[in-house]
């Protein structure tokens, strides 16, 4: 069985009296392993097909399995017990905790987790390591190029063993020699056996995946 | 880290407005802690002055007499019933419910008698619960420590031609004057002073008083109450307080307690706000941040743990500061409010705890509605990018 199951899947928002359907109805089946690009061009749906991925939008109809659980039939915060144990996520903006040193910020979804602050340490400095910012764990974001700053959320997106990473735009707000980096990187760590669903516009992206899903209108024209 | 690792870092970070924060509750605690203090401190300086007046319960016979008195000028009385108390009756006052307020019981024998060619009024005491009670008492020699010692007013000395030291005749005794009092203005300045048990010998009263005054503690207890309780004691005896200028002290105190209470009550209510304004704005700077913490899986409870405790802390530090610069500025407004010069600020360990708790109290409430608010975003809506 896939290590993600997707069927008919739709999504409608509503503002006013208009209906916007950004997923009109989409099955796509991910197998444990796989590096997936989902593009397409701006409103195609992919951001929306990630976030109900993420578990933190519920779709309009349709399902979604992932490791054999019903995503959507979690009840209350379930839901977010399985984004801590099985998801890892990686955003455009990177969203690092300013205040936070690049450790605490890799720490952070460890901070619910019981295990002893030794370990949670240990287990964000192999990390930072696995993403090459091993000498860099005490700095704080500002203290970082965009690229390091990139780094430390796919660290944090990693620290706790997800079965699926979930990037959106990773690359968006890098140049391209560091988006190449970057994309190296998740390619090292798809071939360590991560799972990884990315959502980018960036086509050169896709030579690094393993199938690229395509996205017009909500609906898959490939895959 | 923790998620209070997470709350004590946000704190060092948003230094400014955290600061802001805690001075709008530490203002509202110090407010609170100023005006208790000083109803407090008052309170004591009147309790003592309350002291220093002397008696303010009279314990009189009982009798159906009329009083023929007008103006000041006094024309005696028609007497139908005359009771009396009896000395031993005095000790049911002690087993009132409110008896931990007396401070002292001073009984009094009074009868007219002659020395030399002079009728004098000799008034029989206790000379410890008198000196006791009538603190405002310079005596030229010493107090009386024996049967066979007096104690004179300056008028009765005056008239007596006697100083300390001398000796005087009643009914055959001889007595030696120990002492004489400094002028009173009042009607001690005409009296002679004896043991309690010499003045009933001589007068023939033994066992018997003619009334006690009662000294009572009491700006907490009601002296209406303790009069009530003496007089059910005391059946025989007519018991009245004789506190009306203490009283009104006290009322205006009261008052002033009121008016206290209702400025702490505002002053407390707008720090409320404050805490209650600067964390919801805190809260909605940092929806991205709350995005984050809910993407990475963290539950509502958790979100709420991270803002209630930030709360908690700041609340803390402004209970601690509030009780610290309200004791300070007690300190200093104490000299201007209160009229005797030995009225003090007391540390008291009730009102350091209850600031502090008082604070914590206000900032977790106040920052509850903020913290749910925060636990019920929508990641995605949090995000955006997503």
């Amino acid at each position: 069985m896939a290590l993600i199951e997707i069927n008919n899947l739709k999504k409608h928002y509503t503002s006013g009296e208009d209906t916007i359907e950004a997923l009109a109805g989409v099955d796509i089946s991910i197998e444990a392993g796989e590096f997936i690009t989902i593009m397409g061009h701006s409103g195609s749906g992919k951001s929306t097909l990630l976030s109900v991925l993420g578990g933190m939008n519920h779709p309009t109809a349709g399902e979604v399995e992932m490791a054999g659980v019903k995503l959507y039939d979690l009840p209350g915060e379930e839901l977010a017990d399985f984004r801590a144990q099985h998801l890892g996520f990686v955003f455009q903006s990177f969203h690092l905790l300013p205040y936070l040193t690049a450790v605490e910020n890799v720490m952070l979804p460890l901070a619910i987790v019981k295990m002893s602050t030794h370990d949670k340490k240990s287990a964000a400095c192999k990390a930072l390591e696995q993403v090459g910012l091993g000498a860099k764990t005490d700095r704080l974001p500002n203290q970082l190029s965009g690229g390091e700053q990139e780094r430390v959320a796919i660290a944090r997106a990693i620290v706790n063993n997800p079965h699926i990473l979930l990037a959106d735009e990773p690359t968006g707000n890098l140049d391209s020699t560091t988006s190449e980096h970057v994309m190296a990187l998740f390619r090292e760590l798809n071939d360590a056996g991560q799972t990884i669903v990315m959502v980018t516009h960036n086509a050169e992206n896709g030579r690094y995946a393993d199938r690229t899903i395509a996205l017009r209108d909500g609906k898959v024209v490939n895959s | 880290m923790k998620l209070h690792t997470i709350s004590i870092n946000n704190l060092k970070r948003r230094k400014a407005k955290m600061a802001f924060l805690t001075i709008g509750l530490m203002v509202g605690i110090a407010t609170i802690v100023i005006l208790m203090t000083l109803t407090s401190s008052m309170s004591r300086d009147i309790e003592h002055k309350m002291e220093e007046f002397g008696a303010n319960i009279l314990i009189t016979p009982q009798s159906n007499g009329l009083s023929m008195n007008y103006g000041g000028i006094g024309l005696g009385g028609v007497t139908f019933d005359q009771r009396e108390i009896r000395e031993e009756d005095l000790a049911a006052i002690k087993t009132i419910a409110n008896n931990k307020n007396i401070s002292a019981i001073a009984p009094k024998v009074l009868g007219g008698i002659q020395i030399g060619k002079h009728d004098v009024l000799l008034v029989g005491v206790h000379f410890d619960s008198e000196l006791k009670m009538k603190q405002w008492w310079r005596i030229f020699g010493e107090a009386p420590a024996t049967d066979n010692q007096l104690l004179l007013g300056s008028d009765a000395s005056k008239v007596l031609n006697v100083s300390s030291g001398d000796t005087l005749q009643i009914k055959g005794e001889t007595f030696k004057v120990s002492g004489v009092l400094e002028q009173t203005g009042s009607q001690d300045d005409a009296l002679v002073f004896a043991s309690l048990k010499k003045a009933q010998d001589l007068l023939g009263k033994q066992g018997r008083i003619t009334l006690a005054e009662v000294a009572a503690l009491c700006s907490g207890c009601p002296i209406s109450d303790m009069v009530t309780q003496i007089a059910e004691k005391l059946p025989d005896a007519k018991v009245s307080a004789i506190q009306q200028v203490v009283e009104g002290r006290l009322k205006t105190l009261d008052q002033f307690k009121r008016f206290s209470y209702a400025m702490a009550g505002v002053v407390v209510f707008i720090g409320s706000l404050i805490v209650f304004v600067t964390m919801m704005g805190s809260v909605n700077e940092r929806t991205t941040e709350i995005g984050v913490f809910r993407a990475i899986g963290f539950r509502k409870k958790h979100i709420m743990r991270i803002i209630l405790f930030e709360a908690a802390l700041v609340s803390l530090l402004a209970g601690c500061l509030g009780y610290l610069i309200g004791m300070g500025g007690a300190a200093l407004a104490l000299p201007l409010m209160a009229e005797s010069k030995n009225a003090h600020v007391a540390w008291d360990a009730t009102v350091a705890g209850g600031s502090v708790g008082l604070a914590l109290l206000l900032g977790l409430l106040a920052s509850l509605y903020p913290a749910l608010h925060a636990s019920k975003m929508d990641p995605t809506e949090a995000l955006r990018a997503l």
